[in-house]
């Protein structure tokens, strides 16, 4: 390449700086995330794990796992909720993920029955948090009607609301929302989708 | 009011150019440090950053501030000229001549380095230049446009010289 000294642009003088190479930002940012896990500034991590169900955002503060995410939520949407509700002070750390999607592995591998994770529930209050903390203790490969939840939780005139709290659980598969279904036996309805519901009660029944 | 972002896009948009600014202002020994120490200064505090504040314009504050903070603490010149061996240069070849340049910053008087970094490289105007050096914006201005003449300088006459010894 022909190399032209009359008169150069600044921008021209100054485009080998460009630090183009990938590899020394994503060293840096190991950096960044490591210290800022040490100096507990880090307040959200997130990764994605693949799964048969699609792509599946995780995101968990020091107190464990806060958010699981299908992949038609808009994973960018739901980060930008997190930072609007919870912290802005979220990076993209796996590390702090490694043990829920290593259970996630397993579970969708068939060898895993029950989460064994730290839960932060701080996503969720009330009546709606009741009802998630009863979603554990409905076994794998069983279901529960949405009247029967609402039994459960003592409100048992709150059918409908079950059905919000499941519809707005904030972290679908660990917390098996999945395993609530219609009276009548069908399915209901799914953030991850029908076919996701289907999936996961077709992966326990096996 | 936008709200705010994750702290991870200010990472992935801006941690290129502040990289860009570290290593014009202290070479790539230091620079990588200084990146680092702004990073997560800037993460401690990014929940009390007013909503609609220049984000780029704040991390180059606390850069500046990180790049004194690493030059006093390893008390020594900003950029030591024997550790920038001289090297054949790659001017005008994309994604080389990245030593040759860092050399030719790194020979400017430390003001119209930082003046050069802050407005060429990080855009910020010579007003917030001048908030950040001390002294007017006219002599922020003056800073700038000297050290770009001495950079030219520099460039054009080790470059050509370089050529004129490959050729046959």
């Amino acid at each position: 390449m022909t190399i032209h000294h009359d008169d150069p642009g600044l921008s021209e003088i100054l485009a080998p700086l460009e630090p183009a190479e990938p590899a020394v930002m994503q060293r840096l940012h190991e950096r960044l995330t490591a210290a800022a896990a040490e100096q507990h500034t880090l307040d959200i991590a997130y990764r994605t794990v693949d799964s048969p169900i699609g792509k599946l955002l995780l995101a968990a503060t020091e107190r464990g796992i806060l958010r699981v995410a299908f992949e038609v939520e808009n994973h960018d949407a739901v980060l930008q909720l997190l930072a609007e509700k919870l912290s802005p002070r979220i990076l993209f750390a796996p590390d702090r993920l490694d043990p829920a999607a290593r259970e996630l592995d397993e579970y969708f591998a068939g060898t895993r029955r029950e989460f064994d994770l730290p839960v932060d529930f701080s996503l969720s209050r009330g009546f709606r948090l009741s009802v998630l903390e009863h979603l554990p203790r409905i076994a794998y490969g069983h279901t529960e009607s949405y009247a029967q939840v609402a039994l459960a939780t003592g409100s048992p005139r709150a059918v409908r609301a079950v059905g919000t709290a499941c519809a707005t659980n904030p972290l679908p598969v660990i917390l098996p929302c999945h395993r609530v279904v219609k009276s009548d036996g069908s399915f209901g309805s799914y953030l991850g989708g029908t076919e996701a519901k289907r999936a996961l009660l077709a992966l326990e029944a096996a | 009011m936008e709200p705010k972002k994750p702290f991870e896009l200010v990472v992935r948009e801006h941690g290129p150019t502040v990289l860009r600014v570290c290593r014009a202002v202290l070479g790539d020994h230091d620079a990588e440090d200084a990146w680092s120490e702004t990073f997560l200064s800037a993460l401690k505090a990014y929940p009390e950053l007013p909503a609609g504040a220049n984000v780029q314009a704040w991390l180059v504050t606390i850069a500046h501030r990180k790049s004194i903070d690493i030059v006093r603490s390893r008390n020594r010149r900003p950029l030591p000229v024997d550790e920038l061996p001289v090297r054949p240069s790659g001017l005008g070849v994309p994604g080389n001549g990245h030593r040759e340049v860092l050399d030719a910053v790194g020979q400017l008087p430390p003001k119209q380095r930082q003046a050069v970094a802050y407005h060429y490289i990080a855009g910020l105007p010579y007003k917030e230049v001048a908030g950040l050096l001390g002294g007017t914006p006219d002599a922020a201005r003056r800073a700038g446009a000297d050290g770009v003449k001495a950079l030219r300088a520099i460039l054009f006459d080790s470059s050509l010289s370089y050529v004129k010894e490959e050729t046959p």
